[in-house]
């Protein structure tokens, strides 16, 4: 079983987690071009490497951010999103 | 062993027959590189030299022949999908396959098996029953079928699945076969092979050499090779090759697993899969139970496999199965799905000039490979894609057309 460190709950088995992805910062849809909203809406960095992802806690509903290597399989740190930089 | 057999291992006159070439060096260039040594890549070779008479082409290859997911899929082969688009592409595949052992002179084990989609719910029904459509409609043997007509193809089955997911009936497609899905990527090789492709194992792509938005030429781990034409047939690894030549897609990469019982007496006939309880198995001609269950729920480019999808397949299996509880698991393994929004895949050519896609095969990748071969072989030849493969260019996202092939995977979506 994996463990996986929730910010609010401590370690937790993976089963409890839900993932949703990196975290891309979305364009405004409004000003957005169709190109520019397009490759937003489906393309991704499917390429392998350290990221940043979001994550959920189901039991406790805690979104939180996991930077996680996903070639390795490794999580690297986990903590409430503050917002970018 | 005789002593007697040394005098031929010593003796020159009786060499051991190779099913595949050993080229020393790479040429400086070819025609066409293909990137990925598994079905696909290998099928595309195969019907390049074949069928447009192309043969200065080279297949590069990471690691072994058909060590990718061409070794390390459920070997299910099925053409009742759901979209216009997927049912002509998969029957066009399904015919092909029916006379490739013949084509290459080796015995695939083609088995014909028939194929069951069991529905747990009314709307799973309805579904098959929409699917079933639109395959008689293409002149595809699928029908849905009652509780009763699976009970007696597998008698074994508890039909109300533990109490708790009864089946109400199923997708009969009687098409749907298996096939031993490593000799699929020897009998394409060695057909490549015997007209003149070269195979290049442990070879490993570097980079990708672009100039002007042209092709320019591969930087592999052996040297530089010059070419105006490459082909990326890599499932799981293509995001890893897009990043040398800088296309965008959508593909994302999540592992799949699956696992073999050890071999028991033949007792299922058929290939069952139940999308509710995320269970697909067939027994094999050994007699080992074939099994395998949905997506891993997160982004991973890795190959390991857990203990967590052992005991949740087995949970669902035995909830149709409970006779199989003294069963002992052989083997579990998992390959790299490269995943796209709509479950069709990505095909043909790529904002980059000569740069060719054969991708997003996600878990319904084994079952294409003779049509994926024709189809990118024309595609690359013609630098047009082929009338088969347009609904699948990379395209379709660009400008919101989605394929939404719902049929797709057996499982999970």
């Amino acid at each position: 079983m994996k463990i996986l460190t929730c910010p609010l709950n401590g370690p937790r088995p993976v089963s409890e987690f839900f993932y949703w992805g990196e975290v891309r910062p979305m364009p405004d849809p409004a000003t957005a071009s169709d190109d520019a909203w397009a490759d937003y809406v489906f393309n991704r960095n499917g390429a392998p490497g350290v990221k940043r992802e979001w994550w959920c806690h189901t039991p406790s509903n805690t979104w939180f951010i996991a930077e996680r290597d996903t070639e390795k399989d490794v999580v690297l740190e986990t903590y409430f999103y503050q917002g970018e930089e | 062993m005789p002593w007697r057999l040394l005098r031929f291992a010593l003796n020159k006159k009786h060499p051991e027959p190779r099913m595949f070439t050993h080229h020393d060096k790479l040429k400086s260039s070819y025609d066409v590189v293909i990137i990925g040594a598994g079905g696909h890549g290998l099928a595309a070779a195969y019907y390049l030299a074949r069928d447009h008479g192309i043969t200065n082409v080279c297949v590069l290859e990471k690691g072994y022949i058909g060590g990718g997911n061409t070794g390390r899929n459920t070997t299910i082969i099925r053409s009742n999908y759901l979209t216009p688009e997927g049912v002509k592409f998969y029957d066009e595949s399904v015919k092909l396959w029916q006379d490739l052992s013949t084509d290459f002179d080796l015995n695939l084990f083609y088995a014909n098996r028939g194929h069951f989609t069991l529905a747990h719910t009314d709307s799973a029904l309805r579904t098959m029953r929409w699917r079933a459509e639109v395959n008689k409609h293409y002149g595809i043997n699928s029908e849905v079928v009652g509780p009763e007509v699976v009970k007696e193809a597998a008698p074994m089955i508890d039909l109300s699945c533990a109490g708790h997911s009864p089946i109400l009936g199923a997708l009969y497609h009687a098409p749907g076969s298996v096939a031993r899905h490593d000799a699929v990527a020897w009998g394409y090789g060695r057909g490549a092979d015997q007209r003149g492709v070269e195979i290049h194992q442990q070879t490993e792509v570097l980079g990708i050499d672009v100039k002007g938005g042209k092709v320019k030429g591969v930087k592999t781990s052996r040297g530089y090779i010059a070419t105006n034409k490459v082909l990326c047939a890599v499932a799981g690894s293509t995001p890893r090759i897009l990043k040398m030549v800088d296309v965008k897609t959508p593909l994302y990469i999540h592992p799949l697993q699956a696992m073999v019982s050890e071999p028991v007496k033949p007792w299922l006939d058929p290939i069952l899969v139940s999308g509710s309880l995320h269970v697909y198995i067939s027994q094999s001609a050994r007699g080992e139970l074939v099994m395998g269950a949905s997506l891993d729920p997160y982004e991973l480019h890795g190959t390991r496999s857990t203990l967590d999808f052992v005991e949740g397949l087995s949970t669902h299996m035995l909830e149709m199965f409970p006779f199989l509880s003294k069963v002992k698991v052989m083997r579990q393994w998992a390959g790299m799905a490269d995943m796209t929004p709509d479950f069709a895949p990505i095909m043909g050519m790529t904002p980059v000039e000569g740069f060719y896609l054969d991708s997003g095969w996600g878990t319904w990748g084994f079952k294409a490979t003779p049509v994926c071969g024709k189809t990118m072989s024309h595609t690359l030849v013609n630098d047009t894609p082929h009338p088969l493969i347009t609904g699948f260019s990379l395209e379709r996202f660009r400008n919101f057309a989605l394929t939404g092939e719902k049929g797709a995977a057996s499982v999970g979506h």
